[in-house]
Parts: structure tokens; sequence; C-alpha cells
């Protein structure tokens, strides 16, 4: 025997079992963790009780006394924030758009909340801070396609552009000239908008591609190539791109055409406060006229 | 002692002890099986939830296969800053055809469980091929070889076989049509009703905008209708779920 099983003999109780004189300790569980043990056991059982658990009725979980349920609770903390928010929502949506900015409390609210809806549903697109991204229309500069007024901005985040949810939407699209115009007129008039962009380009075929340009891209682009906000017609002359100002990417436009699409967001779920949130804090970004 | 003494009465009796042990295992085992029974109840009937079409089940494959589930989960939790930022939050019913279902519980990235329309399939295009183009804090890796691999029926009619068998309720005409199916959602010229017909709401478009059929098509596909099949204009929760 060794000298521990001497020292706890007589001090811990057997079991009374003996084999070939091997006796069996009956040491205790801990108590703290037998008692935490039948604790857990309980407290299943009354968790069961107060909150929904057995999944047994046609109507989902058997619900608990306590009422407990996460769309309650999602619901009451929904309530409580468009109860306080509701007050400056509808005086949002009574004053003019433009006088928005004379009120303090309500550009701040218009200005803040544009900003977190703005990070929400447009900062994919147009960049977290607006900066836009090739195909999509950096916001910060003074360079409107569809206007850069409040109320230009307001209409085009209402109603988006090309987007077929919605009848009001604004229209544009840049068609595909490759099956329209010959090879040769393609050229001249990618050198032609090179020419108005102020780039370098191939006086020849400018100077032929101008007639090619009048006859088909004025009717939108304008005589003078600068544009038109009606129908959404990008400015060729100055040096800011959509898509890229080079010659191939010119080729590229000019050949497929363009098509680019913005969600009408009165479709999308954003209500008539949070689309003037919006137009307001875009409009603020730099570039509002 | 006196326990002791009782419960060598179990011990030294093997008819017993095997009696009390089965009844001590059933308790824990009817515990975890008996709610199995009532598992249906668990989910709420919901108007608008259809099986995927082939080629928005060929897009699951590919988001399953490129591991976007390690990032993105498609699990809008019933919390306001969760409802504000993704929209309604998800219902049970919504992920019942998904074998395995794509919840997570990992977002590096969003939630995708509403993603659907949210954006323009170019910008999907645009954002597959190079998300920093459009996301420039983005760690997203590039998936343009999408773009560049065709895609092939190839066991479409198997997989919706398998997937009728654990309860997707996929129709003979639904597994016949498959392979023009797969092909003609990704077609503006095909009939469109004719697919709809099969699979209410699909959306019936070049989604990558090149000719061929490609991977990436599928993958938008599936994008485009996440989250976008129950009407939530109508739709009334019972509260006390």
């Amino acid at each position: 025997m060794s000298k521990k099983d001497d020292k706890k003999k007589g001090q811990v109780e057997t079991t009374g079992h003996v084999w070939d004189g091997i006796e069996e300790f009956n040491n205790p569980l801990p108590r703290w963790w037998l008692w935490t043990f039948y604790g857990t056991i309980i407290w299943g059982i009354i968790y069961t009780i107060l909150y929904p658990a057995w999944p047994i009725s046609s109507q989902g979980a058997t619900p608990g006394v306590l009422g407990y349920s996460s769309r309650a609770e999602l619901q009451a903390e929904m309530d409580r924030f468009d109860a306080r928010l509701k007050p400056l929502k509808e005086k949002i949506v009574a004053v003019d758009l433009a006088a928005i900015k004379d009120d303090p409390q309500l550009a701040d609210f218009a200005r803040r909340g544009g900003k977190a809806l703005f990070a929400t549903w447009c900062s994919q697109c147009h960049g977290s801070g607006g900066q836009g991204a090739k195909g999509y229309p950096n916001l910060l500069d003074d360079e409107w396609l569809w206007g850069g007024t409040l109320d230009a901005i307001h209409t085009t985040i209402q109603h988006g552009v090309n987007d077929e949810h919605d009848e009001d939407t604004r229209t544009s699209e840049m068609p595909a000239w490759k099956d329209q115009l010959e090879p040769a007129e393609i050229d001249n008039v990618v050198q032609y908008v090179l020419k108005i962009s102020g780039q370098e380009h191939d006086a020849a075929k400018a100077e032929a591609g101008a007639t090619v340009f009048a006859d088909n891209c004025a009717a939108c682009h304008g005589d003078d190539g600068k544009g038109d906000q009606e129908t959404g017609a990008p400015d060729l002359t100055n040096a800011i791109w959509l898509y890229g100002g080079d010659e191939a990417t010119i080729r590229e436009t000019v050949e497929n055409g363009r098509k680019g699409v913005m969600p009408s967001w009165s479709k999308r779920g954003l209500d008539e406060a949070e689309i003037r949130q919006v137009a307001f804090y875009v409009h603020s970004l730099g570039g509002g006229q | 002692m006196s326990l002791w003494k009782k419960h060598q009465k179990i011990e030294k009796n093997v008819t017993l002890l095997f009696i009390l042990s089965l009844l001590v295992v059933s308790i824990g085992g009817l515990v975890e099986i008996v709610p199995l029974f009532y598992i249906d109840n668990t989910i709420e009937k919901v108007e608008g939830v259809r099986p995927y079409s082939p080629l928005e089940l060929k897009g699951r494959d590919i988001y399953i296969r490129e591991g976007c589930y390690v990032c993105h989960s498609q699990m809008i939790r019933p919390m306001r800053d969760e409802v504000e930022r993704y929209g309604h939050y998800s219902l049970a019913a919504e992920s019942m055809y998904d074998h395995p279902f794509q919840w997570g519980s990992k977002r590096t990235g969003p939630d995708l469980a509403r993603v659907g329309g949210r954006y323009s399939d170019q910008w999907h295009v645009d954002h597959l091929t190079d998300p920093q183009s459009v996301v420039p804090g983005s760690i997203m890796p590039k998936y343009g070889f999408l773009k560049r691999t065709k895609l092939e029926p190839g066991d479409i009619k198997a997989e919706m076989k398998v997937l009728r068998t654990l309860g997707v309720p996929y129709t003979d005409e639904m597994i016949q049509k498959a392979e023009e199916d797969l092909v003609n959602q990704a077609d503006p010229d095909a009939d469109a009703e004719d697919i709809q017909s099969r699979y209410p709401k699909a959306v019936v478009r070049n989604f990558d905008g090149q000719p061929e059929l490609t991977e990436m098509d599928a993958l938008i596909a599936y994008l485009q209708m996440l989250g976008t099949l129950v009407d939530f204009s109508t739709f009334q929760p019972v509260v006390s779920r």
C-alpha cells in the first residue's frame, strides 16, 4: 500500500466494496459543483416556463408566461424611434425643400439623417464620401447629369434613373452605334469627341466626325456637345467622364452604348422625409446648385 | 450509506439496471427528439417562397463553392440596427428550401439575405470583378474569372431530384425543363412568362451583359433574388413568434 492510501484510510468513507483487499473510497462530488449542477437543471425548467421554448403548437413555440417575443421587442424599439423622429419627419415634409436650410434643427436632422441613409443605401455605388466610381457619378463636384439643384437631386433620388419599377423614372440611354454607323464614322466621331474635350486627336478625322456628331449625337448632347440635363446627356467638352475619356473608352461607349441605372428610392422603401434628408445631404456635399 | 445499499440492488440486478438505464436515456432522447416531430410548426407559413430556379440554384452552388458564406451571412436578426440597414428580419420560411441554409454568423462582409434588387446587375459585375473599384476599403477577393467561365447545365436535373428527396417541391415539369430554363433565364429574348409560370417573380435578363452564359450570370441571378420572394408590404408578422 502506498503512503497516500495510508493517509486517507479511515479519513474517507469507503463504499464498502472490497475486491482482493482493495477498497473503494467514496469521495463525494464537491458540494459547490453538485449544487450548481442541480441549479442549472432547475433553471432550465424555469426558463422553459418563462420564455418561448417548446415548438408544440401550430402557432410556433409555447409562448412562455413572460410573453417575451423578439419580434415584439423589435417592434417596440422601432416604434420608440419612429415616435421620436415623427415630429421632425412631419416638419421636413411640410416645409419647402429650399427652406430646410433656414431651420437649424431641421437642417441638422436632414444632414445627419441623410448621411446615415447615404451610407446605408447610396455609398455602395457613389462611394462612402460621394466620390463615385467608374460608371457611378461623383456627387462632390458641380458637374450634374440631371441637375444639381435641390429639386433636381430630390427628383433623381425619388424616381431614379432607368428604373423599370417606377413609371416616373428619369430615362436616358446612350444607344449602341455599332450597327447604326459605319466603322469609319465611329472612328471620326470618336476623334471629334476627343477634340471637343480638349484632348489629342486626329484633326482630319475630327473634322469629318463633326458631321456625324451633328447628325446623330447633337440631339441629346447638344450642338456644342455640352450635354443636356433634360435628357441626362453628359457634357462632353469638360474633362469629367463617367466611364472614362480615353480613346478606347469613348469608342466602347459609342459602339456599345451606355445605360446606367439608379434605383427609384420612393419604390425602394425610403419615405418622403428620408428622400428629402438624402437630397439635402447630397446637395450639401459641395456640388449643390 | 443507506443510498449505497439501495443502489447495490440495482447494480446486482441486471434486468432492473437495464430497465432503469433505458428510462434515464429515454428522457434525454424524448426531450431532443419529440420537438423534431413538430418542427414544421416552427416555420411560419409565408406566401411567395418558392424553390430556386435552375439558374439561381447554379448560382447558389457557385456561392457555396467560392466560400462566400465564410464572410457573408444570410440572416437578418430582429434588431433595430439590422432592420434599418438590411431590411425586414429574415423569416424561417425564406430559407426552407436551402440545403444547407446559409445563415452563418460571421460577417466580414455585409449580410446578403436581402441583397436582391438592391444593386444593378452592372454593379454586381463591377463589384465581383474588382470589389475595390466600387468599395475602396473592401478586402473582398476578385471573382472576375466567373465572367470567363462558361456555365454548363451539368447535372442540374440530378441536383434538383436530390433536393426533391430533401423536401423541395420541384415538380416533374420543373426537372424536365431544367436545362432550358437554366439557359433561358439569362436570355432577355426568352419567354419570361413561361419561366415565371414555374418560378414566380423570376427575373429573366442577361445578368452579366455578355452574350455567353457564364457563371457570373448564375451568381448574379442568385444574388438578385435573395430576399425578394416575400412581399413585405402585405406580410403580417405573428408577433408572438
